[in-house]
């Protein structure tokens, strides 16, 4: 059998640090430069690829928003929520006490909140998702109840959670736990029930123990159905939180949006749309990089 | 039957049951194998080949008959039975090394020091050639490579009867005489007890003591046994004009093909209930 020859993919060496070097590295220099600079113009037109389209399409959308709403009526133009609500926007870390707070200081009170709940709900999803996935008699008792369950909207829950915990704050973690959870228990139920035939015959022929089993083939054969159901439940999550917090009142960017709404603060609201946006987008992002660490290589070959 | 054997496959029947429907794949198997002998299984799709791997191996159930290694009933899996599937099923997310290492572990945990462990870990590589891989993933190499380290890993578990279903069918055709022959070393160093299944009559010929060619299914069984009677240690540029080799080629083709020939539906395909592919969910509250 011909093996492939091992140094056949090296990567281009990174541009050396300035400093002392030998006469070979010197004379070597002029080339290798240029070698770095083609890389970098390639790198540049890549980036610029990525960035480009989504900062005309940016442009084009707040061209026309402005367009759209100059009559004074109806939305703020991006110029009227820039002139009204500038302090909000440069002063996110403001706080002169109760909830008059810069918005940085709602959303990370929501951020905790959510980080609460949603890692409950983790913990818990996966392991009713691997009881289900593994065993038919959890899967044939207790999928209809997660069916049916799922589809209750996260508001609806909230009166229930008043009803039984009285209090505002463990009532919102709970809408977060019982919103994300859904995604987390179907998704790993179904990356455990998919584990292919032959990883639990190696299994069975080693006689791995239920517990050598769960950490040796079970977990890491399911890991990337588990991160698929986090990322959805994170999303989730989020979209729960802003809900719940509106009426529960309090600091939290979901109170914010409502606060501001009652104060006819329409600027205010907008710009924190803006930021509930873009950190579920990043939490999005940190769920599925986390996915892709963990379950690196375990990619079926 | 010979007291001797070591393996035997004796009345062996087996028969699915999928709800109301039951077939029977396999009727009245018998099969004795002495200790360090090369066998081979051929037969068409559906002839239940793998069934019988399978049963022997301890993955499926007797519905009849025994099947007894060592004096012992198979009744379960384990590493005395050791298995090379086709498509190598080694696990992603180990590297080469930790394949074979969690055979070992699992094996010798109480009877080797963590030294001793690793050593008959790195032992089982060189056999089969794959030390320089060691820490690579099996997406990182070749599918040739892949079935050498599922050999490393079943012979690290010291079986006492080495499986090997199909295990080089989905190779190239060098690639595929290039790990015949590894076996075949491997073969004539430890002398273990094998047995394979195999479509290819070359290959059969080649590397068994005695080729076992099964009748078509359903209910299918022993149709023949044709011995091999050629020196080992065998050359594959030598053999090929032994009136041997190819009488007993001859044997074969003419079973496979004038005897017996493909009527039933394809090899059935037997797996744990069908994983339902559930939809994954994504939808907004």
């Amino acid at each position: 059998m011909s093996m492939p020859a091992r140094n056949a993919a090296r990567p281009a060496s990174p541009p050396t640090p300035a400093g002392p070097a030998p006469a070979a590295a010197l004379l070597a220099l002029p080339r290798r430069k240029r070698l770095d600079l083609t890389a970098l113009a390639r790198q540049a037109r890549g980036a610029s690829g990525l960035v480009l389209p989504p900062a005309v399409a940016i442009a084009l959308l707040l061209v026309l928003w402005q367009g759209l709403s100059s009559g004074g009526q109806g939305l703020p133009s991006p110029t009227t929520i820039w002139t009204d609500s500038k302090e909000l926007i440069l002063h996110p870390f403001f706080d002169r006490g109760g909830v008059d707070k810069g918005l940085f200081w709602h959303v990370l009170t929501s951020v905790r909140r959510v980080a609460i709940g949603f890692s409950l709900s983790a913990v818990v999803g996966v392991a009713l998702g691997v009881l289900v996935g593994s065993s038919r008699f959890a899967h044939r008792a207790l999928d209809p109840i997660f069916q049916v369950l799922r589809t209750v909207p996260p508001l609806a829950w909230l009166p229930i959670a008043l009803a039984a915990l009285h209090e505002a704050q463990p009532s919102a973690l709970f809408v977060i736990f019982i919103t994300s959870i859904w995604p987390i228990i179907i998704n790993t139920a179904v990356g455990v029930r998919n584990i292919p035939q032959d990883y639990v015959n190696v299994g069975r022929v080693l006689r791995l123990s239920p517990f050598e089993y769960f950490i040796t083939i079970l977990l890491p054969a399911a890991t990337p159905y588990i991160f698929t159901g986090l990322r959805i439940g994170v999303g989730m999550s989020w979209l729960a939180i802003v809900a719940s917090e509106m009426l529960l009142g309090g600091v939290g960017v979901g109170f914010f949006i409502w606060d501001q709404y009652n104060s006819s603060r329409i600027s205010d609201i907008v710009v924190a749309l803006v930021w509930v946006g873009l950190v579920g987008f990043t939490l999005d992002r940190l769920v599925a990089l986390l996915g892709r660490i963990v379950s690196r290589g375990a990619a079926a070959s | 039957m010979s007291s001797r054997a070591y393996l035997s496959i004796e009345n062996l029947g087996v028969t699915f049951n999928a709800g109301p429907k039951s077939s029977e794949v396999l009727r009245g198997v018998d099969l004795t194998i002495d200790q360090g002998e090369f066998i081979a299984i051929i037969g068409h799709s559906g002839c239940g080949k793998s069934t019988m791997l399978n049963v022997v191996a301890g993955l499926l159930p007797v519905s009849m008959g025994a099947v007894i290694l060592d004096k012992v009933a198979v009744e379960a899996p384990g590493p005395d039975r050791a298995v090379v599937f086709q498509n190598h099923s080694l696990l992603p997310w180990l590297s080469v090394y930790e394949n074979v290492r969690l055979a070992v572990d699992k094996v010798f945990r109480s009877t080797k020091s963590r030294t001793e462990r690793h050593a008959w870990t790195m032992e089982n590589l060189a056999l089969v050639q794959m030390t320089h891989a060691k820490d690579k993933k099996p997406a990182e190499i070749s599918g040739g490579m892949k079935q050498r380290v599922g050999l490393a890993r079943a012979l690290a578990m010291e079986p006492k009867v080495l499986l090997l279903d199909e295990p080089f069918g989905a190779l190239d055709a060098l690639t595929r005489a290039n790990l015949q022959d590894s076996v075949m070393e491997i073969h004539g160093k430890l002398g273990n007890t094998v047995m394979m299944i195999t479509h290819d009559v070359d290959e059969a010929v080649l590397l068994a003591d005695r080729i076992v060619m099964m009748s078509n299914g359903p209910a299918a069984n022993v149709g023949d046994i044709v011995t091999v009677d050629l020196p080992r240690p065998r050359r594959r540029i030598e053999v090929d004009t032994d009136p041997a080799y190819i009488a007993a080629r001859h044997a074969v083709i003419e079973f496979l093909y004038a005897r017996t020939r493909w009527c039933g539906p394809p090899e059935p395909v037997f797996r744990a209930p069908a994983a339902t592919r559930a939809p994954i969910f994504c939808t907004a509250a």
